[in-house]
């Protein structure tokens, strides 16, 4: 039952702070003070608070992706174990339903952008699906090579490995699938080398631009999804590059919670020392990510 | 043991097709600086006990691929004025699908190989050959002639790998002579770039053609 209760906390508090960690780890690289750590949660409350304008051209739709991102993403931070904790939910085959839990965000999300009828936002919601058609194989590929060495078919066992740690013929397989992962994170939260979250410019705008309409507590919600979605992603990469145990599960939660900042650090860094990639060569990255979960495959089965 | 090597040659193979999908020619030589880098950790990981000899060979390759050769080519670069590969025989992305196909065909084909025991495992074999295809492909589809000396280094980090096969039969001097070798072709074709640049303020090697006696 802790497990559970402290698993939610983890879900559902810790995601804003990610984001603020990310800001914090650019502002000090481009040598400013930068907004306080807590700022996406003042952000968040402010929205909430904020009334919204909802364009009459809309229909249902446009109201009802924000929520639904939300609960999706929400369902799917549920599959993956936090620490060494057991997922709340588990079950064989789990991962294809965390992998479409993720398209199904994706799809409302698209879905909303269209259906406000802007040219902009039609646009954005092209960008992200002709890119999610890379980040998506990517993702499968990753979890075939983790189900593959840990032979098991539910999250929580392919992330936590078998028992005394994965094979040693895995290693090599399982560097290639940390860094397509992380590529795949970079790309699916709309970090730097393929979209910039402070853009505001909608020509180049791949994520932002499809969220223009939306307003008040239901950008607020969107924003929060998002920021899970670093989560659990991170929460996946975590597994696969840090399995460290402290053996004192009081011990284990606090460091799996620094792991997670420090990656937000590493992400932090690669935003500040890289400059965004022209459009046109975002496609090459996410390309990379695939062959380097694919040959991870291929290495694995040889 | 044999964990830690198979991690290092994946992030060779790694770099690899980094080298492959960049235009930036500074780029492509760091790439290079790095895996000559880790190339240099490889004999300290084939072997089990740490030996006068393998530390010597492991500190030569770090101090050589990793650092000299990649500062003679930087300044050689400096020197040029020039900073990408404008258009490559083929393309960026065609030419990292077929660096990544070269891999596949290297790990299939390294598959059905006899090894020795102590071999068998780690991935020495399958990387030797895809790095040196790799070499190939940067030798023959790049122009400029700083990305052909590129070329020629990863093809030579190719056969460094193949040769940790032998570290136990091959004596230090064998491996010193080809890293000497390496070094002064380097060098040379470094002053060369400077004077293909002075003759044809181009770095382009097919303006070669236009040489008469």
């Amino acid at each position: 039952m802790t497990d559970r209760i402290v698993h939610m906390l983890v879900l559902l508090v810790l995601p804003p702070l990610l984001i603020g960690m990310i800001n914090k780890t650019k502002a000090w690289f481009g040598g400013r003070d930068g907004p306080p750590l807590l700022q996406p949660y003042y952000d968040l409350f402010r929205l909430m608070r904020k009334g919204m304008v909802i364009s009459t051209s809309t229909t249902w739709i446009f109201r009802a992706a924000p929520v639904v991102t939300l609960a999706t993403v929400l369902l799917a931070g549920l599959l993956v174990p936090i620490s060494r904790f057991h997922a709340p939910i588990a079950f064989t085959g789990d991962l294809i339903l965390f992998a479409y839990l993720l398209g199904l965000a994706r799809f409302f999300t698209t879905a909303a952008a269209l259906d406000t009828g802007s040219p902009f936002e039609g646009m954005g919601a092209a960008r992200e699906v002709t890119f999610a058609c890379l980040t998506e194989p990517a993702l499968f590929f990753a979890l075939l090579v983790l189900a593959k060495a840990s032979g098991s078919l539910t999250l929580t066992q392919m992330l936590h490995g078998p028992v005394g740690g994965f094979a040693a013929a895995t290693a090599a397989p399982l560097v290639l699938v940390a860094i397509g992962l992380f590529i795949v994170i970079l790309a699916e939260t709309c970090r730097i080398p393929v979209d910039d979250p402070n853009t505001h410019l909608e020509l180049t705008m791949i994520h932002e631009v499809m969220v223009l309409d939306h307003s008040g507590p239901l950008l607020g919600v969107i924003l929060y999804a998002s920021a899970i979605k670093l989560c659990i992603l991170g929460t996946v990469l975590l597994h696969v590059v840090a399995p460290f145990t402290t053996g004192q599960v009081w011990l284990d939660v606090p460091l799996f919670v620094l792991e997670l900042l420090g990656l937000t650090v590493v992400i932090g860094v690669v935003e500040s020392v890289m400059a965004r990639l022209q459009m046109r060569h975002v496609p090459y990255l996410l390309i990379a990510a695939m062959l380097f979960c694919g040959f991870g495959f291929l290495l694995l089965v040889r | 043991m044999i964990n830690l090597l198979n991690a290092v040659l994946v992030l060779v193979l790694v770099l690899n097709l980094f080298a492959l999908g960049t235009s930036r020619i500074l780029a492509v030589i760091r790439t290079v600086a790095a895996q000559g880098v880790l190339l240099g950790v490889i004999p300290l990981l084939v072997h089990k006990h740490l030996t006068v000899p393998v530390a010597m060979a492991s500190i030569a390759a770090i101090l050589l691929k990793g650092m000299v050769i990649p500062a003679i080519m930087i300044r050689a670069l400096r020197d040029a004025q020039i900073r990408r590969e404008v258009e490559p025989l083929i393309g960026l992305l065609p030419s990292i699908i077929l660096g990544a196909l070269a891999t596949a065909f290297a790990l299939l084909v390294a598959g059905q190989l006899p090894l020795a025991k102590q071999h068998e495992g780690a991935l020495l074999v399958p990387a030797a050959i895809a790095t040196v295809l790799v070499g190939f492909i940067l030798l023959t589809s790049r122009f400029k002639a700083l990305s052909q000396v590129v070329g020629y280094l990863v093809l030579e980090n190719g056969i460094f790998i193949f040769g940790m096969l032998l570290i136990e039969a091959m004596p230090l001097v064998v491996e010193m002579g080809v890293l000497l070798d390496l070094f002064v072709g380097v060098f040379v074709i470094c002053i060369i770039v400077n004077h293909i640049n002075r003759a044809f303020s181009s770095m382009d090697t097919r303006r070669l053609v236009s040489l008469k006696e």
